[in-house]
């Protein structure tokens, strides 16, 4: 994936912006864009979820299956996290295979709901070592403009709160689907918050100008205790141990914030 | 239900299933310009993880159009061989190196003097011949060995090694047991010199001052393997050196 071109000022721009404490969009360092969360968006799939956040849009679907356990935990269901960056998206976006960045993205989407056992697996057990079902994460960006980790991950967390599994029986080892269903069993809420280091400085929710311009970037997923669960460095530059710690506490409050878009109590 | 694990990993007296104390690093065995075709080379032994690094660069682009006006094109690629587990992993790059191989370039990108060489590539190779929790990290640590052994301009050495959490106990360098049955691992690479932190990854789950802990743990961890760097490094270019003065003498 080609980046996309930034005017070399307006880089400039948004860099010496952001040292002054500000931004080009007048967002303060660590204020989240506008987000929108709409659920059940898609009817033929278990679970969705639309997510905007600024400009970026991403859509979450969930389907559930029945297959096979891992042989190493025959009493768990599955949780499968995929993730397009769909060609519609994105003048840069491609078709094809999933890239590094689509993979990344997937694969921090899916440790944050993996490690802080967001899913109750073990419930989605139907026969141990032989029927289990099968939680499938897609995501599908619709409109890139930056700080798709948490767009994606805000989104499968609400798509899983909006999920129905069906109900069934188990007759002679035969899996027979009965009408109506039951949500998924949801334990914990983890929210991405992702940082961007520019001039040395950090601000959260960056849009894509400011994607282009940062040094690097940090993503900490937060569960429901304020715990953290999941983290991810990327970008080409580095951290000092201080940025991350403070980083981590900022983290705290913007994932509480956010949490109350989707988990209505 | 799965039976409940009987064997602990750390008894009574906090040591751990192999011996080590909380915050001990595993042996670790470095030799530099293990290999004869690359332009740089390391082969590390980090307890029973066993991984060859080589570097090919500063070379032409293939293909051409990938080339960088501005800086060299740093590329890594981290692999497993298929027998480096317990069971055969097919030998087909997967989702996890695929990711393994971004972080790990951009654990570099910081540490190489991209800038002195427009339109060329540096490629890195990580092999895992054997896998024992903490490749990554391991792999990077021989990585930047590879690059220096290659001549290639760097800011600093890039150690790197992963802290965690394990029965409760945060821990440093975890074994592969340690990292599937404990509740955090923290694989970290930092720059000794430059105080900086290029890599960073964490699943499971901690509090903020467990969190602050690791870090602090790592980051200990990695100025220890920085040192073992600098030793292997120097033990190299001291047998060069004691080469071409024999040789001297001899004429």
């Amino acid at each position: 994936m080609t980046s996309p071109v930034v005017a070399r000022v307006k880089q400039k721009r948004i860099a010496q912006l952001i040292s002054l404490g500000k931004r080009l969009d007048e967002r303060g360092l660590t204020d989240y864009r506008e987000a929108q969360v709409e659920v059940g968006v898609i009817e033929k799939a278990e679970g969705s979820a639309r997510v905007r956040l600024g400009r970026t849009e991403v859509l979450v679907g969930i389907k559930i299956e029945i297959g096979e356990p891992f042989s190493d935990v025959p009493n768990k269901g599955v949780l499968t996290v995929n993730a397009e960056l769909v060609p519609l998206a994105s003048p840069t976006f491609e078709s094809g295979p999933p890239n590094e960045n689509a993979i990344e993205l997937a694969r921090v989407v899916d440790r944050g709901i993996r490690e802080s056992e967001a899913i109750d697996i073990e419930k989605l057990c139907i026969e141990p070592g032989k029927k289990v079902f099968i939680v499938f994460v897609d995501v599908y960006v619709l409109n890139y403009d930056g700080n798709l980790i948490d767009a994606s991950a805000l989104a499968a967390l609400a798509a899983l709160l909006n999920t129905k599994v069906f109900n069934y029986e188990v007759k002679e080892g035969e899996v027979q689907i009965k009408p109506g269903y039951k949500s998924l069993p949801i334990l914990n809420y983890p929210i991405a918050v992702t940082f961007a280091k520019i001039n040395d400085k950090l601000v959260v929710d960056p849009w894509l100008e400011e994607e282009q311009v940062m040094e690097a970037r940090l993503t900490m997923t937060i569960e429901k205790d304020g715990k953290i669960c999941a983290l991810q460095k990327g970008g080409d530059g580095y951290f000092r141990i201080q940025q991350i710690l403070e980083a981590a506490k900022i983290a705290r409050q913007k994932a509480a914030e956010l949490r109350k878009l989707v988990v209505k109590k | 239900m799965s039976k409940k694990k009987v064997k602990k990993l750390i008894d009574e007296k906090d040591v751990r299933h192999d011996g080590r104390k909380l915050n001990e690093l595993r042996h670790i065995k470095i030799e530099v310009g293990a290999l004869g075709n690359a332009d740089g080379s390391a082969y590390v032994e980090h307890g029973k993880n066993k991984i060859l690094a080589a570097v090919y660069g500063p070379k032409e682009v293939h293909p051409k159009h990938l080339a960088l006006p501005d800086r060299t094109l740093l590329r890594c690629r981290y692999h497993m061989a298929p027998f480096s587990v317990q069971e055969r992993k097919s030998p087909a790059p997967s989702r996890r190196e695929k990711e393994l191989s971004k972080v790990i370039r951009e654990a570099f990108e910081p540490s190489v003097f991209t800038e002195y060489y427009p339109k060329t590539s540096i490629d890195i190779f990580i092999e895992v011949l054997q896998a024992d929790g903490g490749t990554r990290c391991a792999g990077i640590t021989a990585a930047s060995l590879a690059l220096a052994d290659a001549g290639i301009p760097l800011r600093d050495l890039v150690s790197a090694c992963a802290a965690g959490k394990v029965e409760g106990r945060l821990v440093l360098d975890l074994t592969d047991v340690e990292d599937k049955e404990g509740e955090a691992d923290l694989p970290l690479a930092y720059m000794s010199n430059l105080n900086a932190i290029t890599l960073l990854q964490m699943d499971g789950m901690l509090t903020s001052e467990e969190f602050e802990q690791a870090i602090n743990l790592a980051v200990e961890g990695c100025k220890q393997i920085y040192q073992l760097q600098k030793e292997a490094l120097k033990d190299k270019y001291v047998e060069v050196k004691e080469a071409i003065e024999k040789e001297a003498e001899e004429q």
